[in-house]
């Protein structure tokens, strides 16, 4: 098993796709947080679907470096939905339905119709759940994916005091002056960004797993900001890695052996929140 | 010149008007309560005063070097989620932001300062707990004390002492009332009519009929008379 390990190892791609998902799994974890609590989930959720639909387009034109088209795409209707969830309630969440749906449904319609591959339902089900897709990483994919991971989590570094605040009390923040619009601006780009990120490694279905389980473990063991932040990244980081190694050995496919990790830490730290807070 | 004045201001949602003709002013040092029934627009009208929401008419005037960003504001529930991790250290830090601009990180100046206020609310010892876990006092004395790393010049708080038990409710009056003698503007938003006209200096009654003037004339007046005869008797 070990010799297994080593033996891939030797092989730049394999070690190339170990870095890119530390570095994935260590920027979508920290604005995990956030998301659960900003009710942001749910934009989560539908950008991933539209990260779908383009990856579909993106492969039909027969683009090499799909990130070229799927990125700002994201980036937009993350701006849209966000705006058009300020607005009311009601159409917010509709209108996030509705473009999730309505990619989900046209990425796999146009698949099917336009795609010169032999194998439709091979492609759709790697793109949903990333099968392997992050060992046949291009060079300029990876730089591109380790890029971007890194000015996001520069990015939460700088703004860490800014998105607490935001997110603890948004009116509070507005009120005495913080430019609560324009952080919540970032936050989104930032979301899609982690979005299509992550979809590399384990596609857009499990997308938002990756981003809330860490989150969600850190916040059944810890009580403050800070702690539940860093803990989030470090599980996030060893249940990736972890996960890329099982898959690796076992021949499991990556993203859902990665969840599947995440899941069970969760559940873990579901029962030691339990064991902690009935004492307490 | 005074901190705030509203000139015929009208307040709402999208097209209901929720209250209207307005007229007062606060000046430095003043404390004044607003009171009147549920749903009359006291909320409303914080939100309007902290910028949260437009005018649907009239205007609020900031004057005597009072900017925007210098209110400090304790909000009616907790907005904070039930599920947010934070400690007190890192709420009453989170204050500081109103001054920080694009600064990201505190530095020992801001540290200090929400020390201080902490010590100000008597929160010291809580300084490392889980925010929901403490009681609903105490949770309004971190808030309190959040609020003032915001600034000291005024305040605005609407209903803080709703859902406190007796004991607790008079410590708090006493820590505003002690803050507003330290020179601090106090606005706050309150049913409870006996404890407004035992430390207000200004009355603003919202509802069918408006009144702004001082506590004296407040009592002096027929709805003044009626209401704090109302709460008398409750009381
Ligand atoms: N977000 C909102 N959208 C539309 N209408 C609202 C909204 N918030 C409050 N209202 C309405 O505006 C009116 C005034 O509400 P407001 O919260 O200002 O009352 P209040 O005086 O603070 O009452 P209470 O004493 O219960 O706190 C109410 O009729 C309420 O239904
Ligand atoms: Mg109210």
């Amino acid at each position: 098993m070990i010799e297994k390990l080593l033996y891939s190892l030797q092989f730049p791609l394999v070690r190339r796709a170990l870095i890119v998902g530390v570095l994935i799994a260590l920027s979508s974890s920290l604005l995990g947080v956030t998301l659960v609590l900003k009710r942001f989930s749910y934009i989560g959720d539908g950008l991933s679907h539209v990260a779908f639909g383009v990856m579909a387009v993106a492969s039909v034109l027969g683009l090499t470096n799909q990130t070229v088209l799927i990125l700002p795409v994201t980036v937009l209707c993350a701006v849209f939905l966000l705006k058009s969830g300020n607005n009311t309630k009601i159409k917010g969440d509709a209108a996030i339905a509705m473009i999730s749906v309505g990619a989900l449904a046209f990425g796999y319609l146009i698949m099917n119709v336009f795609s010169t591959s032999s194998n439709v339902s091979g492609d759709v089900c790697s793109t949903l759940f990333g099968s392997t897709s992050i060992l046949t990483l291009s060079v300029t994919e990876v730089v591109i994916c380790a890029v971007f991971s890194i000015i996001v989590v520069a990015m939460f570094i700088f703004l860490y005091n800014k998105i607490f605040a935001v997110t603890f009390d948004e009116d509070f923040a507005r009120a005495t002056g913080v430019k609560a619009d324009m952080y919540n601006f970032i936050i989104a780009i930032m979301i899609a960004v982690i979005i299509v990120l992550s979809m590399n490694l384990v596609g857009s279905l499990l997308i938002s797993a990756l981003v809330i389980f860490p989150a969600l473990s850190a916040m059944s063991i810890f009580k403050n900001f800070k702690s539940v932040t860093i803990f989030a990244a470090v599980s996030s980081v060893v249940c990736a890695l972890s996960g890329m190694i099982i898959s690796i050995v076992a021949g499991t496919p990556v993203g859902s052996t990665i969840v599947a990790v995440d899941v069970f830490v969760f559940v873990l730290t579901f029962f030691i929140g339990k064991g902690k807070g009935g004492k307490a | 010149m005074s901190f705030i004045s509203a000139q015929d201001l009208s307040l709402g949602y999208d097209k209901t008007v929720v209250a209207e003709n307005l007229n007062f002013e606060v000046r430095e040092g003043d404390y004044l309560c607003i009171v009147g029934e549920n749903g009359s627009g006291k909320s409303t009208l914080m939100k309007t005063m902290l910028g949260l929401q437009t005018p649907m008419g009239g205007q609020i005037l900031f004057g005597d070097g009072l900017k925007k960003n210098e209110i400090g504001y304790l909000p009616q529930q907790t907005l904070a989620q039930r599920d947010f991790p934070a400690s007190v250290e890192e709420i009453v830090l989170s204050g500081c932001q109103s001054h920080m601009g694009l600064r990201p990180f505190y530095t020992e100046k801001e540290r200090k300062l929400a020390r201080t206020n902490m010590e100000r609310m008597d929160i010291c010892d809580l300084k490392k707990r889980c925010y929901r876990e403490l009681s609903g006092g105490q949770q309004q004395r971190v808030l309190l004390a959040r609020a003032l790393c915001a600034t000291t010049k005024i305040l605005l708080l609407d209903e803080p002492v709703s859902g406190l038990d007796p004991k607790v409710t008079n410590e708090m009056y006493e820590l505003i009332n002690s803050l507003n003698k330290s020179g601090v503007t106090i606005i706050m938003v309150s049913h409870d009519i006996m404890a407004a006209v035992k430390y207000a200096s200004h009355i603003l009654h919202v509802g069918k009929t408006i009144f702004f003037g001082t506590k004296d004339e407040y009592i002096a007046s027929d709805m003044g008379k009626l209401f704090v005869n109302m709460g008398g008797e409750r009381a």
